[in-house]
């Protein structure tokens, strides 16, 4: 009979109480009466090598992990009335949505973006946008995570301009920005340059923020867009490895030990994404897998000493191509069981798609509703009580083997091979994925696999959302209102300073130097983010697809 | 080959800056599976790419794919360029998540038909099929 553990875990962190319902207490932690040495290989307690059983000893009784919806349109002022809603009703994090504009390097005036000025995501154009974003939140109490890529280097720097007006260091700032541009030609489509002067901007950084700012991750390396693009569980964490393996030699090759930056790296892994049949306990074994796979890599492949460079630190999420567009209520059940899969997996963060995800982006019902889901696990399940509650378990155990062994052959493969890069710009990795992304289809398609209230058990009712009822409605008055504020950035400037600024961050991208200091000092300048891009390309030159159907 | 029997050549776009191709992608293997020639824009086009490339390629269809929410600019400035273009054959259809409501704006700038969140694959394929002017002929 296995027996609680107290592990010295009481050291670390104040424990929560937690009760059964008979009233007796809730240990912290099981596991065997006398760990043998199969146990110490491949579990380890919860806080050790090689971290299966979670990165941390006491995991949700030290402190829960952090509810953050994904979140921001329009302009400054509305993503900042939308974050103080989400703080308002107890979410712990935030998690910022730019507007496609930003995040492919456009400013609000240009023609390019005018369909899209403030529609998915917050328009920002300059380090002026950002400090209204975060008006009356203080940044280093609230982290933030920023999902931006090809332009993460300028709103790095604005961010961190907007935390300098307000008066808080660096060291104290809390965050992640994605910054993971290798997935972007797998999956998420907003390159810009090529993949090298891309994974130089990616380890720019990582290189900065391991210096300056350590605990604001300087990548997100992501699986969930890797997953949505038509990946299968195994390839959905093994994809994003060798990523992070190739960001990795990048950084190693400017002369640094992984113990020196691998710390400020995180992921992002998917949960109820990718192609093929969602299953709980698989998708539990594949979170755990991923732990042990990443501490045996540091440790073994690269020597790491340091225990938070072994330790895969991770949000969960899922992009929502599980989200039904019939009956779009059941998405409320099937993101309560990815929420599940991800926090019996051990994850630090959730942000999960939201029930009318298939339709627009998420009203304040539906985005509340996500939230919700979240919190009902943490304080009605009592599933957060116990770390790792189901290690030990036959299926559980069986299952997180075998999925390692798939995800690290792939890995094995690709890393033989020179790494995963040229096979990105082959365009081999994203022909792979539409045809795995086809025949999923084609198996719903069929009735092959079963998609509840949209290929079986349907109903002929119709939809309130498919005619538009409760649904966000874009704010169309976004790109008059973002222009408007552009131009008064722009009158204000002194031009020569801002021909000086632009002159000295072109010679910065010739040389082989860290860009980050010299866009902070162009953000300083009230530069936009277009001008900043304009000149990286200029340098750096546009990405050209390659043929991938 | 007598015109009624050549294969129905379809151009598949990604107007604007929406990034999200998996449905473009899985519709062009459909259509492919389904004998057709399909040739596919790559993301990021603008309406007078798309156009330009229709006429060069000598298209029947032109398959537009928007998730971004953006398709109501993007449909009206394309139409407006294939009525320029004086392209009265080629049928424009569209695909992504499409509000109901929008539909009869769409369809009155001219785009044939709409295929939102619960279309089925062989819906898109029959559908042209039906009414590209090669597969009708």
């Amino acid at each position: 009979m296995a027996k609680p553990r107290d592990n010295g875990a009481k050291k670390e962190r104040r424990i929560r109480d937690a009760a059964y319902n008979s009233g007796k207490p809730v240990p912290v932690v099981y596991g065997p009466d006398s760990p043998d040495e199969s146990y110490r290989e491949k579990l380890g307690a919860p806080g050790e090598y090689p971290y299966t059983r979670g990165i941390y000893p006491t995991m949700y009784r030290g402190s829960l992990w952090t509810m953050r919806q994904y979140a921001g349109f329009s302009t400054s002022a509305d993503t900042n009335a939308r974050f103080h809603f989400l703080l308002g009703n107890g979410q712990t994090g935030l998690s910022m949505a730019y507007d496609l504009p930003t995040q492919l390097g456009l400013d609000s005036d240009d023609e390019a973006a005018q369909d899209d000025v403030g529609r998915l995501g917050v328009a920002v154009d300059t380090a002026q946008d950002m400090a209204d974003v975060f008006e009356g939140i203080p940044l280093d109490r609230v982290s933030v995570s920023h999902t931006i890529n090809s332009t993460a280097a300028v709103i790095q720097a604005f961010w961190l301009i907007a935390a300098e007006r307000q008066g808080v260091a660096l060291e104290k700032l809390r965050g992640t920005f994605q910054n993971d541009m290798l997935k972007e030609y797998i999956g998420r489509g907003t390159w810009i340059f090529p993949p090298r002067p891309s994974m130089r901007l990616v380890a720019d950084i990582i290189e900065y923020n391991a210096k300056h700012c350590p605990r604001v991750n300087a990548v997100s390396v992501s699986a969930t867009h890797i997953a949505e693009t038509g990946a299968t569980l195994a390839q959905d964490v093994a994809f994003p490895i060798l990523n992070a393996l190739a960001y990795i030699r990048e950084l190693t090759g400017r002369g640094l030990h992984v113990d020196d930056f691998v710390p400020t790296m995180s992921f992002h892994l998917s949960v109820g994404g990718g192609v093929g049949p969602f299953n709980l306990l698989e998708s539990i074994g594949k979170l755990r897998a991923a732990r042990r796979i990443w501490a045996r890599t540091m440790k073994e492949k690269y020597g790491a000493k340091n225990p938070k460079t072994m330790q895969l630190k991770f949000s969960t999420g899922n992009c929502g191509s599980r989200m039904a567009a019939r009956e779009p209520l059941n998405n409320i059940v099937r993101q309560t069981l990815y929420t599940l899969a991800a926090v019996l997996g051990g994850t630090r963060s959730v942000n999960m798609a939201c029930f009318d995800e298939a339709f627009e982006i998420p009203s304040d019902e539906s985005i509340r509703t996500a939230l919700r889901i979240q919190q009902v696990i943490a304080h009605e399940s009592g599933v957060a009580d116990t770390v790792d509650p189901l290690a030990g378990g036959y299926a559980v155990e069986a299952v997180t083997d075998q999925v390692e062994e798939e995800i690290q052959a792939i890995v094995d493969d690709y890393e033989s091979r020179g790494g995963i890069v040229p096979f990105i710009e082959s365009g081999e990795i994203q022909r792979l994925l539409a045809r795995q992304a086809y025949e999923h289809q084609r198996k719903i398609s069929e009735g092959e696999q079963v998609w509840v209230g949209v290929n079986k058990f349907t109903s002929e009712e119709e939809d309130r959302m498919s005619a538009g009822e409760g649904l966000y409605e874009a704010d169309d008055s976004a790109l008059e209102k973002q222009m408007a504020r552009l131009a008064e950035v722009k009158a204000a400037r002194d031009a020569g300073e801002v021909a000086d600024q632009l002159e000295k961050l072109a010679r910065a991208c010739e040389s082989k130097e860290n860009l980050v200091p010299y866009l902070m000092d162009a953000a300083r300048a009230r530069l936009t983010v277009g001008e900043m891009t304009g000149v990286m390309r200029g340098v750096f030159g546009a990405y050209v697809e390659p043929s991938v159907v | 080959m007598a015109s009624g029997t050549r294969r129905i050549r379809v151009l598949m776009a990604k107007p604007g800056l929406d990034g999200h191709d998996r449905g473009v992608k899985v519709i062009i293997h459909a259509l492919r599976d389904a004998g057709m020639e399909v040739i596919y824009s790559g993301l990021r086009q603008t309406v007078e790419q798309i156009v330009s490339v229709a006429i060069q390629e000598n298209v029947d269809v032109i398959g537009l794919s928007i998730l971004s929410g953006s398709y109501m600019g993007i449909a009206r400035r394309l139409m407006a360029r294939v009525e320029e273009e004086g392209l009265d054959d080629c049928l424009v259809i569209l695909g992504g998540n499409i509000l109901e409501r929008d539909v009869a704006g769409l369809k009155a700038l001219g785009i044939a038909e709409v295929f939102n969140h619960h279309a089925e694959m062989a819906e898109v394929v029959s559908y042209i099929r039906n009414n590209a002017a090669a597969g009708a002929a």
